[in-house]
């Protein structure tokens, strides 16, 4: 069994439910980002491996031992929240010690452990100052020294860089990456971030109306995406997705060419400017295809552009499913545009 | 610059009323209360000025054994009020829902629809002798005689707490309001216990409302009046029964000043006393409630 399993994990409040049937495994020292858009389940999931909130059905195992019912302190695991929930009356050396004093860690080995993680988290100078007096970044840091400090092997980290501007998101990503590593610590990471997930984590699992989409590496997600939800929602600017009776064809923005020999017409709708590049929309089968092309180009609207992609490039969905289909040869889509 | 002017008229403006009110209702009363409370009468119609009344309240035990109980009593009746207040504001801030938590706001401020005088009655018609209550004793057959539940202490600071609940709940439900549940959360999470996570993160973060709470509750307790006197009776001894024997039933309103003057004291004491035990201040306790 892995280090942390999940089974048939759900929650519901008499709605539908907010996570229904997850099961998933986590390595030890691995890095897993949950990722989806907001009201996916992938807080609720958190809440539940931390011990705040009760599963309606399932089973959590850290290292082999049925958690499900366990007391959030007593699990093992430790936890970095959003709002960083540091105590606005103590110190940061008592936010930090006060994990180590409710255990009851004895005096000389919590300070031992306090000037390791200040060195670690590079907070020496402000150890007496409270969290009001610290920058947000900093405050970051309080947050993950006070988790760090209890040598839980697992971290729940939810949504722990969304408060910062983006400049110390980026700074703050490597370094939590790199503790990580550092530490060997097992870390499970809830993000509305795919940059965060796909920058960050070892596996990324996309979760989508309280159920996993796909679990996987984070190339797999992007090159190889199980469903047509995955497809739209991994990658920026996201995959067209042109739907056609059975099939949806998926195709990136940044796959599409300019090709004037062999190329589909399509008639230019928006330039974009975004500096090293230009997102152009144009109208291909009734749709909008957005793509991206190196540098400043302005075309007028209604102008034709010949586009082209590699077949290896596109993707195909049940349209009734939106299950990824095995690569289809003949398409009536490359058909019309070769043509 | 006109702009300036206007802005400081709005503001003298908006100031009148209160400093009226404060001069004519407060500040005039009291001096006047004061002058009357270093007054002697030496004859009919002959005043000096002294202390004497004062000094007549050290020297009967009865008038400071009055005080000293009423002291001892509001303290006690805060400190139930607390105890009792502070688990259900902790339910109505944290635990119950925003529909629920509503409802149970209103629940606590539907008694205080009704005067605190008909409110008082209700419960003598619940306790007195040909009570209710005692009526139910005798019916299931727990005493066989009628008991009459009024007049003594436990029924006058049942009926203190019952009446200054809701002003120890309105603070504490809005501070606990303020404590974010992650505080909460990571205190469990971090290992923390009930016990641990009470008395580490809430109720540091709820200290302002509790001190507000309490000094709210025993400055209301401690000037009450009419509870005291309905449900303990003529054997209550609750100084402001004291003070309204001086002025209305002895006509001393000489030693009634004075009386008010040592009330008056005695709050402000305990009041300060209250903040310098807790480590709060009067302007930390009022901005964050």
């Amino acid at each position: 069994m892995s280090f942390i399993s999940i089974q048939n994990l759900t929650k519901s409040w008499g709605e539908a439910p907010a996570v229904n049937d997850m099961s998933f495994d986590v390595a030890a020292g691995e890095f897993l980002a949950l990722l989806g858009p907001s009201g996916c389940g992938k807080s609720t999931t958190l809440m539940m491996l931390a011990g705040l909130e009760n599963p309606t059905d399932g089973q959590i195992h850290f290292n082999q031992k049925n958690v499900t019912d366990l007391a959030p302190g007593k699990r093992k695991i430790s936890m970095v929240f959003q709002s960083y929930a540091l105590f606005p009356h103590l110190s940061v050396k008592e936010n930090i010690l006060f994990g180590l004093k409710a255990r009851h860690v004895d005096p000389a080995e919590r300070n031992k452990r306090l000037s390791e993680v200040l060195e670690l988290v590079d907070l020496g100078a402000h150890m007496d100052k409270k969290p009001g007096q610290l920058s947000g970044g900093q405050c970051q840091r309080v947050a993950l020294a006070r988790a760090i400090v209890s040598h839980a092997p697992i971290c729940l980290m939810d949504e722990p860089l969304s408060n910062l501007d983006a400049k110390l998101r980026n700074e703050m990503r490597s370094e939590i990456r790199s503790l990580q590593k550092k530490l060997g610590l097992t870390v499970i990471y809830v993000t509305h971030d795919q940059i965060e997930a796909m920058s960050m984590a070892d596996r990324v699992a996309l979760l989508n109306k309280g159920c996993i989409e796909q679990i996987g590496r984070p190339e797999e997600l992007y090159d190889q995406p199980a469903t047509d939800f995955v497809a739209g929602f991994i990658g920026h600017p996201p995959m067209n997705l042109i739907p056609d009776e059975e099939t949806i064809l998926g195709i990136r923005p940044e796959h599409i060419r300019l090709d004037e020999s062999e190329g589909i017409s399509s008639k230019v709708v928006n330039c974009d400017y975004h500096g090293a590049n230009t997102l152009i929309s144009t109208k291909f089968c009734g749709h909008i295809l957005n793509f991206m092309i190196q540098g400043h180009r302005q075309y007028p609207a209604g102008h034709t552009l010949k586009l082209n992609w590699d077949r290896g490039q596109a993707h195909y969905f049940s349209r009734t499913t939106g299950q990824r289909m095995a690569d289809i040869t003949q398409n009536h889509f490359m058909n019309e545009g070769l043509n | 610059m006109d702009k300036d002017i206007s802005r400081r008229l709005t503001l003298w403006l908006l100031l009148t009323p209160f400093i009226l009110w404060m001069l004519l209702l407060v500040v005039i009363p009291h001096i006047d209360m004061f002058l009357l409370s270093i007054r002697e009468k030496v004859g009919p119609r002959q005043y000096e000025m002294g202390l004497g009344n004062y000094a007549e309240f050290f020297g009967e035990p009865f008038y400071w054994n009055t005080l000293a109980r009423t002291a001892i009593m509001s303290v006690l009746a805060t400190v139930l009020t607390l105890i009792i207040g502070f688990p259900v504001s902790y339910y109505i801030a944290k635990i119950a829902r925003s529909k629920q938590k509503k409802i149970l706001f209103m629940l606590c401020l539907l008694p205080f629809w009704v005067s605190e005088l008909v409110r008082t009655f209700g419960w003598m018609i619940l306790l007195r002798e040909t009570g209710i209550m005692s009526g139910v004793l005798q019916w299931i057959g727990f005493v066989d005689q009628p008991v009459e539940m009024l007049y003594n202490d436990i029924t006058v600071v049942m009926g203190l707490i019952y009446t200054s609940m809701l002003f120890m709940i309105v603070p504490l439900v809005s501070t606990l309001d303020s404590l974010d549940d992650s505080y909460i959360e990571a205190g469990y999470d971090l290992g923390g216990n009930m016990v641990s996570v009470m008395r580490e993160i809430v109720i540091p973060h709820a200290m302002p409302g509790i001190i507000s709470g309490c000094i709210v509750v025993f400055m209301l307790t401690l000037g009450n009046y009419l509870t005291p006197i309905l449900l303990g009776g003529k054997s209550s001894m609750w100084f402001t029964g004291q003070i309204y024997t001086q002025f209305i039933t002895r006509f001393n309103w000489e030693l009634g000043a004075a009386f008010g003057f040592l009330l008056l004291a005695l709050s402000s004491l305990m009041v300060w006393g209250g903040l310098r035990l807790s480590g709060q201040t009067l302007a930390s306790t009022v901005a964050k409630s």
